[in-house]
């Protein structure tokens, strides 16, 4: 994934099928709670935001609703390519 | 046991409080606040008054979040401190004691003194209770007029334009916030609120508010214009609360001033988040920022240092990211100069920092939407703006704070037409490949 495409919205949303984790960067957060408030399944994304915790969640449909909602740009997709690891 | 006792609900005081609970089990921590919302997010309140979230989403802790943490939630304002008996006297005048005490008690907006400024209808946001009175207020607004400068100016336009309030904003000169953004920076915002339907009317000061039954019905301007309008919002800049501090005859200037411990000049008090004036050991100044992440940070080290922990406070360039007129913006360390005639002082989500340019060369590109300017030191670069695209709002971000050498490409950055978004975004594969990025 190009660097430029990490931060875009929209790529995030369609990166989300093939990626792993929403990973928070603490330090830009203001807590304003838009990524909790968004969630379809309720995940408090705002608390790992505060905890600096990825949302490693069974339940996270990675959708992207959180990462392209948020104001501030905290959030990322991290990629967790199980395969790659496994191929090694 | 140690008796702690904490001044403020808002993000410097919850975060002593983590700090503490997660070094001794045992102390006694009592959590004094004068807001009847307690902690909630303060810069959330833009996204409130957009319509983007409703109120109840506003507050990141729960009661069990707080009952985990074991602390004396104790409604009520202070009234003074005695440092000599480590003793503080409430409103309703009972009495607090402390070992160790921090003064979280943050900032509140100058006041608009021009004569009708107390009439109904005229308004700022400061607090949960501000928010919440204009949109009450909007229903049967149909004309606002906003002054002041900054970033909760615009949140006020952006708000109420949301609610569907005509607009008009008032500019004392001839740009807007002239002391962190350059010319070309204030012209896309502006650009972009007049799209919105705002009508902005430049070197416009305000003299008196007009009113009808106690309710405001218009302003009148120093060129003797009157403008009609149900509402005047302002956001003229906001001062640290200091006067429970300069009673109690500790160290203040603009806020209360603090070593780099986060300690007052008196031993057993300390000051976090937008009241303190902390000392930065790199520059030997002290500073205010405005700023959720400072404030948190420095409420965290208070939280150490009273537990015990001897920890310094080291401040990170100053950072904030923020919509202005729906643009995101990003604002990283000093990137203007000078005074902005719309605010006294500082603003919110502001920092002194923002504005201590020394003599640094502009890089820039982009004249649309999306915008990027960076302040090019001999060695680092000292700040960034960007606006728009954020795709390298963290790696300057990153860069910046990380005091990046950037000597091997300044003079492909100052080069005329430089493409510097291809240029940083290289520079930080190449830098970040090194680094253990967070």
């Amino acid at each position: 994934m190009a660097l430029r495409d990490l931060f875009r919205p929209e790529s995030a949303r369609h990166k989300a099928s093939s990626a792993g984790q929403v990973t928070p960067d603490s330090a830009r957060c203001v807590q304003c709670g838009i990524c909790s408030f968004n969630c379809p399944i309720g995940i408090d994304v705002r608390r790992h935001a505060w905890t600096g915790e990825a949302v490693v969640n069974s339940r996270c449909l990675t959708c992207g609703e959180c990462v392209a909602r948020c104001p501030r740009g905290v959030l990322r997709f991290e990629r967790t390519d199980l395969f790659a690891e496994a191929a090694q | 046991m140690t008796r702690h006792l904490i001044l403020g609900t808002g993000v410097a005081g919850v975060a002593a409080v983590e700090a503490i609970r997660g070094v001794d089990a045992n102390a006694e921590i009592v959590l004094l606040g004068d807001d009847p919302f307690g902690y909630y997010s303060r810069p959330g309140l833009a996204y409130y008054l957009t319509g983007e979230m409703m109120e109840k989403n506003l507050f990141p802790f729960a009661t069990p979040d707080f009952q985990k943490l074991n602390i004396r939630y104790v409604k009520g304002g202070a009234t003074k401190i005695l440092p000599n008996e480590k003793i503080v006297e409430l409103d309703s005048k009972s009495r607090l004691a402390y070992d160790r005490l921090l003064i979280a008690v943050g900032a509140q907006a100058v006041r608009l003194t021009v004569p009708g400024a107390e009439l109904e209808g005229v308004v700022k946001i400061d607090h949960m209770s501000d928010a919440r009175h204009i949109l009450q207020l909007t229903k049967k607004t149909r004309r606002a007029v906003v002054v002041g400068g900054g970033i909760t100016a615009l949140e006020l336009v952006e708000g109420l334009i949301s609610q569907r309030v005509n607009v008009t904003y008032l500019l004392r000169g001839d740009r807007y916030w002239s002391n962190v953004l350059d010319e070309q920076e204030s012209r896309i915002v502006e650009k972009r609120l007049k799209e919105e339907g705002v009508e902005l009317i430049y070197h416009a000061e305000l003299i008196e508010v007009l009113g009808k039954r106690g309710r405001v019905n218009g302003v009148k301007l120093l060129d003797g214009r009157t403008l009609r309008c149900d509402m005047l919002a302002y956001a003229i800049g906001i001062q640290p609360r200091v006067e429970l501090a300069k009673e109690a005859g500790l160290a203040v200037d603009k806020g209360i001033l603090v070593n780099e411990h986060l300690q007052t000049n008196d031993p057993n008090i300390f000051a976090a988040g937008d009241v303190a004036q902390a000392y930065d050991p790199l520059t030997g100044r002290s500073i205010i920022d405005s700023l959720w992440g400072p404030a948190r940070e420095q409420g965290r080290v208070a939280g150490l240092n009273m537990a015990g922990r001897k920890t310094a406070y080291l401040k990170s360039p100053p950072f904030n990211v923020t919509r202005l007129a729906g643009l995101t913006t990003t604002i990283i360390g000093t990137v203007g100069r000078g005074r902005d005639d719309d605010l006294v002082g500082i603003a919110r989500g502001d920092s002194e920092t923002f504005r201590s340019l020394p003599d640094a060369i502009a890089a820039q590109s982009g004249f649309d939407v999306n915008r990027l300017r960076l302040l090019v030191g001999e060695k680092y670069l000292l700040g960034a703006i960007v606006m728009g695209d954020q795709t390298l709002s963290l790696p300057l971000q990153k860069i910046i704070a990380g005091h990046a050498d950037i000597s091997s490409i300044r003079e492909k950055l100052l080069a005329r037409d430089a493409k510097i978004a291809d240029v940083v975004a290289d520079f930080w594969r190449e830098w970040a490949g090194g680094q253990v990025v967070a």
